[in-house]
C-alpha cells in the first residue's frame, strides 16, 4: 500500500471515530443530513449548515426527553 | 456452542452471583472486598438480562428484526436516524446516566452497604431496566411517541393531563434538590467555586467557536474546552490560595444559591449555541470519563468496605436523613434502581434512532444495568471511607455541632469511632477548610474517589487534585442538568400557560420568555432557598421528596407500560410490569403519607411544623433557627412541603385510578382490545 492510500484510509477510520463520538454526545450531523435530502427528496434544497444546527439546538432543548437526573 | 456447554456457562455464572450474595449476607462484623459487591451485581446483570429481558423482547413485544423501526419509516436526517445499535446505546446511556446513581446511594449509604446494594441489584433488573425497555419497545412501535402522549391515548386524558402536570412538579423538586447538592459542595470551597465558575465562560468560548470561528467542528472544541477545564482545575487552586481572590471566593450558602438561580435563568433566556449545547457536549464527554474512572480505579484497587453491612439506623434515626429502611431506602435510590425520569428518555430522542427494533432490549434494558452498576460503584466509594469519617461529611452540623471534636463525640454516641486529628487531617489532604457536615453526598463521593484515585496511583499527595477533579466533575454534570431542566421547564410551563393567556405561550417573544423563565426559576429557586437556610441542611426533606416524585413517575410508566401491554393482547405477561408498579406504589404510598403525617418531627413534615410552633409559643428556638421569623419560615416550608407530597401521592393515585378502569374495560369486554402500534411494514434491507 502505498503512503497516500494509506492516510487516506487514516483519514476515513478517523471520519468514523469522529461521526461515531459526535452522534454519541448528540451534536447535529449535518453531513447526515444532506445526505439524506439528496438520497430522499432528490431536487430538494437542504438548509444550510447554520439553519440545520440552530433548528436541531432549539429542538433538543424544548422537550423534557433530552435530560435526566 | 453446544446446548450443554451454555446451560452449563450459565449455571457457573448464576453459582459465583448466588455465592456472592451469599457471602455478602453472611458476614458481619468484619470489612469485605468491593469484589464481592461487584460480582454479586454484574452476575445478576447477566442472568437478567440473558433470562428476564428474553421475556419482554421475545414474548411480551416479539420484538422483530425485519420490522421496520419508525428511523427507517419515517427517516428524515433529524429527528429520525437509523443509527447503529452501539451508539444509540452510548447515546441513551449519556442520557439517563446523571448525578442521580451518584448521590442517592452516596446518601443510602447511612444504613450500611447491604439494603442499599440489594435494592439497586434486584431493583433493576424486575424494575428499572424493564420499565425502561418496555417504555423504548412500546414507543418505538409508536412511532417514537412521548410518554405523556402515550398516557393520554392509551390510559386516558385524565391520566394525561395529570402525568404533564406532575412532570413539571418533578422537574422543579430534581432541579432544587441538584442545585442543592451543587451549592453543599462549593459552600466555603474557594478552590471548588473558581473552577465551577471557570466552567461558564469556557462553554461561552467554546460556542462562539463553534458559530463563528470553525462552525461544526465539535470534536475539536470539546478538545479545547476539556484542556480549559484541566487548566482551570489549576486556576481553582492557584486562586485560592490567593489572598485577596481566595477570601472573596470563600462564599455562604445563600450567596451561591443565588448565583445559581441567575446562571439558570440565563441558561434559559439566552441562545442554546452559546452556553447550553457546548456545556451539554462537555459534560456527555466528563460523564462518560468519570464513570470509566471510577470503574478503572475500583477494579484496580478493589477497596476494602468499611462500613458495616447494616447500621443501626435501619430503624429510622439516621442523621443523614430520617426514616427506617423500609420504605426511605427505596425512595433514596431511585436512580441505579428504578427512576420514572428515564421513560421520558426511552420516549424521547431513543425509539427514533433504533435502525432494528430487536436493539430495544439491548439498549433499554442493557443501559439501565450499566447505569445500576454506576450505582454500586458510587456506593462502594462512599464505602471506603470509614463509617467515622462518612458520618462527619454527611450529618447535618444541627447534629454533630461545629467542630470536629463534638462530632467525634456525637459519633462515638453512634459506636463508630473517629479521631478528630484524622478529620482535619483529612481535610488538609484535599485543601478544604473543613469537611464537617459537607452534606448532599458530592463532598463524600469526591473523598471516597479521591482516595481510590489516589491508592490506585499511589500517594497521597495529589490527593486535592483528585479530589476537586471529581467535585468538579461531579458539578458540572449536576449544572447541566440545572441548566437545560430549567429550559425545557420553562417550555413546558408556556405550553402549559398559554391556555390561561394565549401571548405566554409564544416561543420567541421575548417578554414571555422572561417572564416564563423567571417564574420557572423562582419555583425551583425557592426551594433551593429553603434548603440553604434549613438548619438540618436541606437535603433531608428534598431528597426524599425527590425519590417520591421520580417513583411516581416510574409508576405513571408502568402503568402505561401495562396498559399497552394488556391491550396487545398480551395480559398474561402483564405481571412484568405490575410487580414493580405494585410494589411503588406501596414504597411511595408509605413514604408519602409517613412524610405528611410521621408523629416523629424529624420525619412527619407536619409533625415538624407542630414541633416548632410548640417552640415558638414556650418562648424558645429550635436550635440553628435565629428568630421568630426565620421559624416562621420553617413552618411554611413544612407545610409547603407536605402539599408537594400529598400532590404527588394525589398524582399516583389519579393516573393509577384511571388505569384500572381502563384495564377492566379492556379485560371486561366493554372496550376493544386494540393495540395502537403501528402496522407492520416489512425492513427495506434486513
Amino acid at each position: 500500500m502505498n503512503v497516500e492510500l494509506r492516510v487516506a484510509s487514516a483519514n476515513r477510520w478517523w471520519a468514523r471515530v469522529a461521526a461515531t463520538v459526535r452522534r454519541i454526545i448528540g451534536a447535529p450531523d449535518y453531513a447526515a443530513y444532506v445526505a439524506h435530502v439528496h438520497a430522499q427528496h432528490p431536487g430538494c434544497e437542504p438548509m444550510s449548515e447554520r439553519e440545520f444546527v440552530r433548528e436541531r439546538l432549539s429542538a433538543r432543548y424544548e422537550r423534557p426527553g433530552s435530560r435526566c437526573c | 456452542m453446544p446446548r450443554w456447554t451454555s446451560a452449563l456457562l450459565w449455571a457457573v455464572i448464576s453459582l459465583i452471583g448466588a455465592g456472592a450474595f451469599a457471602y455478602l449476607g453472611l458476614t458481619r462484623g468484619e470489612t469485605i472486598s468491593a469484589a464481592w459487591l461487584l460480582t454479586a451485581a454484574v452476575c445478576t446483570y447477566v442472568v437478567g438480562y440473558r433470562f428476564y429481558s428474553k421475556i419482554i423482547a421475545a414474548k411480551v413485544f416479539a420484538l422483530d428484526a425485519t420490522r421496520a423501526t419508525p428511523a427507517e419509516r419515517l427517516a428524515d436526517g433529524r429527528d429520525y436516524v437509523p443509527t447503529n445499535k452501539w451508539i444509540v446505546f452510548g447515546h441513551h446511556f449519556a442520557a439517563i446516566a446523571g448525578p442521580g446513581p451518584l448521590v442517592g446511594p452516596t446518601l443510602a449509604a447511612q444504613f450500611g452497604y447491604l439494603p442499599g446494594a440489594l435494592w439497586i441489584i434486584i431493583g433493576v433488573v424486575i424494575g428499572g431496566a424493564v420499565q425502561d425497555c418496555v417504555i423504548l419497545c412500546a414507543s418505538v412501535r409508536r412511532n417514537g411517541k412521548s410518554l405523556g402522549q402515550m398516557a393520554k391515548e392509551e390510559i386516558g386524558p385524565v391520566a394525561g393531563f395529570t402525568a404533564l402536570v406532575a412532570v413539571m412538579g418533578i422537574m422543579i423538586i430534581l432541579i432544587s434538590v441538584l442545585a442543592l447538592v451543587v451549592v453543599n459542595a462549593l459552600k466555603s470551597s474557594p478552590w471548588g467555586t473558581v473552577t465551577i465558575g471557570l466552567t461558564v465562560p469556557i462553554a461561552m468560548l467554546m460556542g462562539v467557536y463553534l458559530k463563528y470561528l470553525r462552525p461544526g467542528r465539535v470534536l475539536e472544541v470539546s478538545a479545547i474546552g476539556i484542556v480549559l477545564l484541566i487548566l482551570s482545575l489549576y486556576a481553582g487552586r492557584w486562586a485560592a490560595e490567593h489572598p485577596v481572590l481566595g477570601p472573596m471566593f470563600t462564599l455562604d450558602g445563600v450567596t451561591l444559591a443565588f448565583s445559581v438561580m441567575i446562571y439558570g435563568f440565563a441558561a434559559s433566556v439566552i441562545p442554546v449555541w452559546l452556553l447550553l449545547a457546548p456545556r451539554d457536549y462537555l459534560s456527555a464527554f466528563v460523564k462518560i470519563g468519570v464513570v470509566v474512572a471510577l470503574a478503572v480505579g475500583i477494579l484496580w484497587v478493589l477497596p476494602p468496605v468499611q462500613m458495616p453491612a447494616v447500621t443501626q439506623f435501619i430503624d429510622g434515626s439516621g442523621p443523614v436523613f430520617a426514616g427506617k429502611v423500609f420504605p426511605f431506602v427505596f425512595i433514596t435510590i431511585a436512580c441505579g434502581a428504578i427512576s420514572g425520569f428515564h421513560a421520558l428518555i426511552s420516549s424521547g430522542t431513543t425509539p427514533k434512532l433504533l435502525e432494528n427494533e430487536a436493539d430495544a432490549r439491548f439498549i433499554g434494558y442493557g443501559a439501565m444495568l450499566t447505569e445500576s452498576l454506576v450505582a454500586i460503584m458510587a456506593l462502594i466509594a462512599a464505602c471506603v471511607l470509614t463509617p467515622g469519617v462518612y458520618f462527619a461529611i454527611n450529618a447535618p452540623a444541627g447534629v454533630l455541632g461545629t467542630t470536629a471534636e463534638s462530632a467525634a463525640q456525637v459519633i462515638a454516641t453512634w459506636g463508630f469511632t473517629l479521631a478528630p486529628s484524622d478529620l482535619t487531617l483529612l481535610a488538609e489532604q484535599v485543601q478544604e477548610s473543613s469537611l464537617l457536615s459537607r452534606t448532599g453526598g458530592a463532598p463524600s463521593l469526591a473523598v471516597g474517589m479521591a482516595k481510590i484515585f489516589a491508592d490506585a496511583l499511589g500517594g497521597t499527595n495529589a490527593m486535592a487534585l483528585w479530589y476537586h477533579f471529581a467535585l468538579m466533575f461531579e458539578a458540572l454534570f449536576i449544572l447541566t442538568t440545572v441548566d437545560a431542566g430549567t429550559r425545557v421547564g420553562r417550555f413546558m410551563l408556556q405550553d402549559l400557560g398559554k391556555h390561561v393567556w394565549e401571548p405566554f405561550g409564544r416561543v420567541s417573544w421575548y417578554p414571555a420568555v422572561v417572564l416564563s423563565s423567571a417564574i420557572f426559576v423562582s419555583c425551583w429557586g425557592f426551594f433551593l432557598y429553603q434548603g440553604v437556610t434549613d438548619p438540618l441542611g436541606g437535603i433531608n426533606s428534598l431528597w426524599p421528596l425527590f425519590g417520591i416524585a421520580n417513583q411516581l413517575l416510574a409508576t405513571v410508566a408502568l402503568c402505561v407500560g401495562t396498559t399497552v401491554i394488556i391491550k396487545m393482547g398480551k395480559a398474561r405477561y402483564a405481571w412484568m410490569t405490575l410487580l414493580p408498579m405494585a410494589w411503588l406504589v406501596v414504597v411511595t404510598m408509605t413514604a408519602g403519607w409517613q412524610k405528611l403525617f410521621s408523629p416523629d418531627p424529624k420525619i412527619g413534615f407536619l409533625a415538624h411544623a407542630t414541633w416548632v410552633s410548640e417552640k415558638l409559643a414556650a418562648g424558645t428556638l429550635p436550635p440553628g433557627v435565629k428568630d421568630a421569623v426565620g421559624a416562621g419560615r420553617l413552618i411554611f416550608n413544612d407545610r409547603l412541603d407536605a402539599a408537594v407530597a400529598a400532590f404527588f401521592m394525589l398524582s399516583v393515585l389519579v393516573i393509577l385510578i384511571d388505569s384500572v378502569r381502563e384495564w377492566r374495560a379492556v379485560l371486561g369486554g366493554r372496550k376493544a382490545m386494540v393495540s395502537s402500534e403501528h402496522p407492520y411494514t416489512a425492513r427495506a434491507n434486513a
